[in-house]
């Protein structure tokens, strides 16, 4: 039977990890075989054809986005960099930590497949400070992979190298921002960078550099060995692959699970997540992660893939679903994001570090019944100028007004009820 | 500065401390890439960043100490005052609101006696909010020092809290 739930196939249901030889007993490092027997060219070909998007949230073709990276002789001498974003923190998500702790090795060899198609020599996981088990996890998977031959100076007799290290952060969300990961791991405030130069020919100490999600490089050594015709076989819908799906919020069986590319959302929210919990109602929800638009009950028929969520008027992001439920508020709803957001600004750039105060202090206002009518053209106004892609380095700013923007769409009246004194879920202006 | 008052600041170091920058230093092409790692080794030994740990640090990297606080002040997990024996990060994000986060910010507030951002008078316990900890399915969660708890209720908040309090 050919394998149709790759990402998730050393995920038992106590989350303990799977360790060196229980990953090679179970077909590991054959991957890593298979690509070795290739040219990096064919290895990226492959890639290119199976239609891998990067999980991260942008959903950008994989291979498009390495086939930016100089090869061979248009390369200037010097270090090539393979960055895994280990940095899960956009709110609502938590996919990326269940491979991490569960199954360290597929990362690895994930990285050390992805490495030699793009001829990196090294290779970094950047992975949130408050990951502890992941970290060590990692940490010993590495020199394990050390003592086999699967890093270091002649991987398998071939003669290609690679070295491999962890880097645990310092914490904040920005950090996840490809640009501001790159500013970080230089040891520098984790400011964004403008593009371009992008990454693949100018990032990590101005040199060749690939960022992505640990879900899109867990991905890529089980298309190199099973090819692109699998890998698109396993998806429902246009997109290919197996997604890791999440629900969080008042649903009966809260979870992530890895389910083909393309699932409905009903089917995610009724089936796996085992619908609402009894007393609560489905008003809306954040495909994938909090800087998503809302989408209500007409969107549960849609396939959860980019192109379908992405005509709805929202984006599948990382996946991973927050519920709004009838009995929570709106407004407070969108005010945590926003001052979430508000935060976690780097400060760079002035409509995001000052904007975004600006938004959740009329927020706070209308949640605690100090608004006035105009401040919904205010907020509007904001969710125009914060969230046009342009007006910042990042998309912190934009992700942000996405929440709120599609909030004011679909449920107006929890902003005028809230305007009139009359929210029938806040206690006394709070949640 | 000269080299002797250099020394001097590195002086406050470990040599435990400086051998583990030193290890980090290996593997990057400039002394300063490993800022982020300096400050979090000290911190790891110190459980904070005094003033005197980050000039000795910023000296031994060859970057002034303000470029260094610049850096380490960006970071929420690098402590620029002192912490208690645990720092707890108590998730405040969307998963976590919704299951009622709020009201479990009051109760360790009312047990503990501090408030977002202090440290209690025993020295035990830093409160502090925290980004999303990536296990919203198990909201509402916090961390306590490096152990992660899910599933959070008044009660076990207590339990929690309470156990490791008593001597």
């Amino acid at each position: 039977m050919s394998l149709t739930t790759p990402l998730t196939r050393n995920v038992r249901d106590d989350r303990r990890p799977t360790d060196m030889a229980a990953y090679e007993a179970n077909g590991g490092y054959q991957g890593l075989r298979a690509a070795l027997a290739q040219s990096p060219e064919d290895c990226l070909q492959v890639l290119k054809d199976s239609n891998l998007r990067g999980r991260g949230g942008a959903g950008f073709p994989t291979g498009m986005k390495w086939s930016f990276v100089p090869m061979g002789d248009k390369c200037s001498p010097g270090h090539k960099y393979l960055i895994c974003n280990a940095d899960e923190m956009e709110p609502g998500t938590f996919k990326d930590r269940l491979l991490l702790e569960c199954d360290p090795h597929q990362l690895i060899e994930g990285m050390i497949v992805s490495a030699y198609t793009l001829q990196a020599d090294v290779a970094y996981i950047f992975i949130r400070a408050e990951y502890h088990q992941a970290t060590r996890l990692l940490q010993e998977a590495i020199a394990a992979c050390h003592e086999k031959g699967y890093l270091g100076q002649d991987i398998l007799g071939t003669g290609y190298q690679l070295e491999m290290h962890v880097h645990s952060s310092a914490g904040r969300y920005i950090c996840g921002e490809e640009t501001a990961l790159i500013s970080s791991l230089e040891g520098k405030r984790a400011n964004p960078r403008a593009k371009p130069p992008f990454p693949q020919v100018s990032g990590l100490w101005g040199r060749p550099t690939i960022v992505n999600n640990v879900e899109t490089l867990c991905n890529v050594h089980h298309i190199i060995e099973r090819g692109a015709e699998w890998f698109k076989s396993l998806g429902l819908t246009e997109d290919a692959g197996t997604k890791l799906y999440g629900v969080s919020g008042r649903v009966k069986n809260p979870g992530c699970w890895e389910l083909p590319m393309g699932t409905p959302v009903r089917q995610i929210i009724e089936e796996y997540a085992g619908g609402m919990e009894d007393g609560y109602n489905l008003k809306g929800f954040l495909p994938g992660g909090g800087s998503t638009d809302f989408l209500t009950e007409e969107h549960l028929d849609l396939a959860m893939d980019y192109d379908t969520i992405g005509k709805a008027g929202s984006r599948m992001g990382t996946g991973t679903m927050i519920i709004l439920d009838d009995k929570t508020c709106p407004v407070g709803f969108v005010k945590n994001l926003v001052a979430f957001f508000a935060r976690e600004s780097c400060g760079f750039c002035t409509p995001c570090r000052d904007g975004l105060p600006w938004s959740a202090q009329v927020l706070d206002d209308i949640q605690n019944g100090r608004g006035q009518e105009e401040d919904m053209d205010t907020l509007a106004r904001q969710v125009k100028f914060i969230g046009a892609i342009g007006n910042t380095h990042c998309a912190l700013a934009p992700g942000a007004m996405e929440p709120l923007q599609s909030a004011m769409k679909y449920f107006p009246e929890a902003f005028e009820n809230h305007l009139s004194g009359n929210c029938p879920h806040c206690n006394g202006g709070t949640h | 500065m000269s080299e002797a008052n250099s020394m001097n600041l590195i002086s406050a170091l470990s040599q435990e401390e400086l051998q583990a920058i030193d290890a980090e230093i290996a593997h990057v092409p400039y002394r300063d890439a490993v800022a982020i790692d300096a400050l979090k080794i000290v911190q790891a030994h110190r459980g904070w960043v005094s003033d005197e740990s980050l000039s000795a640090i910023a000296a031994h990297l060859h970057m002034s100490a303000d470029e260094l606080d610049g850096i380490a002040t960006f970071y929420n997990l690098i402590y620029r005052r002192p912490v208690g024996d645990k720092v707890i990060l108590l998730c405040n994000s969307i998963s976590c609101w919704i299951k009622g986060c709020d009201n479990l910010q009051q109760r360790i507030t009312e047990e503990l006696g501090v408030e977002l951002g202090e440290t209690t008078s025993d020295n035990r316990y830093t409160l502090l909010p925290v980004t999303c900890l990536g296990a919203c399915d198990k909201a509402p969660v916090m961390m306590v020092g490096d152990e992660l708890h899910e599933d959070l209720c008044e009660e076990s908040i207590i339990r929690i809290l309470g156990g490791s309090t008593t001597p």
